[in-house]
């Protein structure tokens, strides 16, 4: 990877979580920066990204290693352009969550956690996500997509390939 | 129609916005509390409401607040806990998301109660919309000045910051939390000492669930004795239930704890009875850690009386024959549902979210939820039952944080009631992949109390 590096207007951003915290205590910035290098960095956290994270909280690479490999959100493999991350706990799968995460898998052509060759979707299963009475539901990037069915996955995989296209 | 303090205006058109906020009657409790009382007589105020942590462990929130520590030149924190991960739990969210000034009014009184001039919102990774929703509030509180520096000519100085956890259930409890919080792995801190003597930073801090701080709102504007008023015994108040599950109107409601759980699940005004006109099978009443209590010990406690949506009266029983008001997760479980693919995900769960710390919870989430599957897929045999039984057992108490028992609970619930599910699955190995068992006897009058 080239060029670990935030834009100005990020390294702002930074700077406005650190001072949520106070003095000597930026170390709490971790996690809201890590999501921040996420997104900026293709939606993964590569070790020299990481790196990078630690240089600007003034901790320790190792300090942050061990919180990017606790929390589920993190992803340490690279992972594609839309990432369906399917609930399966208990009340999504009373409401048919199974169904939802086999009809994605068959119609992708990839089993929960895989990617799909061309690096367009990644389907992975999640446990709950807080939307138990919106069931079965899909976190994709910063939102939700409740009360899923066959035809609204098949709605949603288009306007993904849609949006993929009109961007390229 | 039951009382309602915290949703009664969530769907005002525009609830959202400062000014229309403002207009229906917004901040009053800021005002009152700041110009008319002193810190202490708020917290006295919450004492007097009867107030129980809306979190899970229903922890007097009065009480709570009396135990933090206030040594001279030490600063104290508040912490709000939005952590809301509960399997069947989305109340905090919708709380959040329509009414968030509620949440920020809440905190500035709360804050001035206990002296947090920087408080805290800790949110669940996952709802990143709702952050932009909360610094909308921040933002519009500050620039209306009940934020900042001097509010209200009072020189309480107050701010308020919300910080993304990044998925993991355990932040939700509140040492793990903390630690989050702190830019670490969340590892549930050994107690004592506890937060209110040494939380964030190594600083006194309450931590608190969202709907309790919100409930601070209307407990200083009407008084801790009108609050108390509602309610019956010590389930004062209302409470935000969140139902899903295979009902016909899943959703948020308010509730003043005076209703029975049948009329709850049946009602026009809650969940307007189970979807499709199926048979209600089981219910998990409390978020998915709580006991799984089969129909006919949901409506009626083990004594024949009437199941009343409180603390008191879901728990009557202990774990024998009753269960928990918990988060007010919701989760109905219909005639045609699996009770042993149900607790399965539950288990997986768990397994997933431990944190590893504590050999029994690490090792013991993840054994169950092998046998778990075992038995759903056919392949189980009648010694796992009691090989399930028995690892739940060394789990539940041997743990540093309750995550442990959270995992123990809903598996000992489920072989307490519904044995004979389990059993069906093993002597029928074949039949069990291609159906469920469907109701069987759960929604029959209780003849004899379930031993524990």
């Amino acid at each position: 990877m080239q060029n670990v590096k935030f834009s100005e207007e990020k390294l702002k951003e930074v700077g406005r979580i650190i001072s949520f915290y106070p003095e000597g205590k930026q170390k709490s910035a971790l996690l809201p920066v890590l999501h921040l290098a996420q997104q900026e960095f293709g939606g993964w956290l590569d070790v020299p990204v990481m790196d990078y994270v630690a240089s600007l909280l003034n901790i320790a690479p190792i300090e942050v290693y061990e919180v990017a490999t606790f929390y589920s959100m993190y992803n340490l493999k690279p992972v594609g352009k839309y990432m369906f991350e399917v609930c399966q706990t208990g009340p999504c799968m009373l409401n048919g969550s199974d169904d939802i995460i086999r009809y994605i898998g068959d119609k992708l052509g990839i089993k929960p956690g895989q990617t799909t060759s061309d690096g367009m979707f990644t389907l992975k299963t999640v446990e709950c996500l807080g939307a138990c009475g919106y069931a079965p539901m899909m976190q994709m990037g910063k939102h939700y997509r409740e009360h899923l069915t066959r035809e609204k996955v098949d709605a949603i995989i288009e306007e993904c390939r849609r949006n993929a296209a009109s961007h390229n | 129609m039951g009382r309602k303090l915290l949703l009664d205006k969530a769907h005002v058109e525009n609830i959202r916005l400062y000014d229309v906020y403002r207009q229906h009657g917004g901040y009053r409790s800021v005002e009152k509390a700041i110009k008319t009382m002193s810190p202490d007589q708020v917290t006295e105020e919450v004492k007097k409401s009867g107030l129980r942590g809306r979190g899970g462990a229903g922890f007097p929130t009065g009480m709570k607040w009396s135990f933090l520590a206030k040594p001279e030149g030490v600063p104290r924190y508040l912490v709000v806990n939005a952590d809301e991960s509960e399997p069947g739990t989305f109340k905090d969210r919708y709380l959040m998301e329509f009414i968030p000034h509620l949440l920020i009014e809440g905190m500035i009184t709360s804050s001035y109660a206990l002296g947090s001039n920087r408080s805290y919102i800790y949110i669940r990774g996952e709802y990143a919309w709702i952050v932009d929703i909360l610094e909308q509030a921040i933002a519009e509180a500050k620039n209306n000045g009940w934020l900042g520096k001097n509010i209200l000519g009072s020189g309480f100085d107050c701010e308020i910051y919300v910080q993304r956890g990044a998925g993991a259930y355990i932040c939700g409890e509140e040492t793990a939390l903390l630690e989050s919080l702190e830019g670490k792995r969340g590892n549930p801190r050994i107690k004592p000492p506890f937060p209110a003597v040494k939380g964030l930073w190594d600083c006194p801090t309450v931590v608190n669930n969202v709907e309790t701080i919100a409930a601070v709102v209307p407990i200083v504007n009407e008084g801790g004795d009108e609050y108390a008023k509602i309610g019956i015994g010590k389930s004062t108040g209302t409470k935000l239930i969140s139902a899903c599950g295979n009902i016909k109107k899943p959703g948020v409601y308010e509730i003043d704890m005076t209703i029975s759980v049948e009329e709850f699940i049946y009602g026009d005004e809650y969940c307007g009875g189970i979807a499709s006109g199926k048979r209600l099978k089981a219910c998990i009443p409390g978020g998915s850690s709580v006991p799984i209590l089969p129909a006919n010990l949901l409506l009626k406690t083990a004594k024949g009386e009437t199941r009343m949506m409180t603390y008191e009266s879901l728990a009557d029983g202990g774990f024998a024959t009753g269960s928990m008001m918990g988060s007010g997760g919701f989760i109905v479980l219909d005639e045609t549902q699996c009770v042993v693919r149900n607790t399965y995900t539950l288990a997986r769960f768990y397994r997933h979210e431990s944190c590893g710390q504590c050999s029994p919870c690490r090792e013991g989430t993840g054994w169950m939820e092998k046998i778990l599957l075992n038995i759903e897929n056919g392949k189980g045999k009648m010694s796992d039952i009691d090989l399930l039984w028995d690892i739940q057992r060394k789990i539940e108490g041997n743990t540093i944080c309750p995550l442990g028992d959270a995992a123990a609970w809903p598996v000992a619930a489920a072989i307490r009631h519904f044995r004979d599910e389990f059993e069906w699955h093993v002597q029928n190995p074949d039949e069990c992949v291609r159906r469920n068992y469907g109701l069987m006897h759960y929604a029959d009058p209780l003849k004899t109390a379930t031993p524990a």
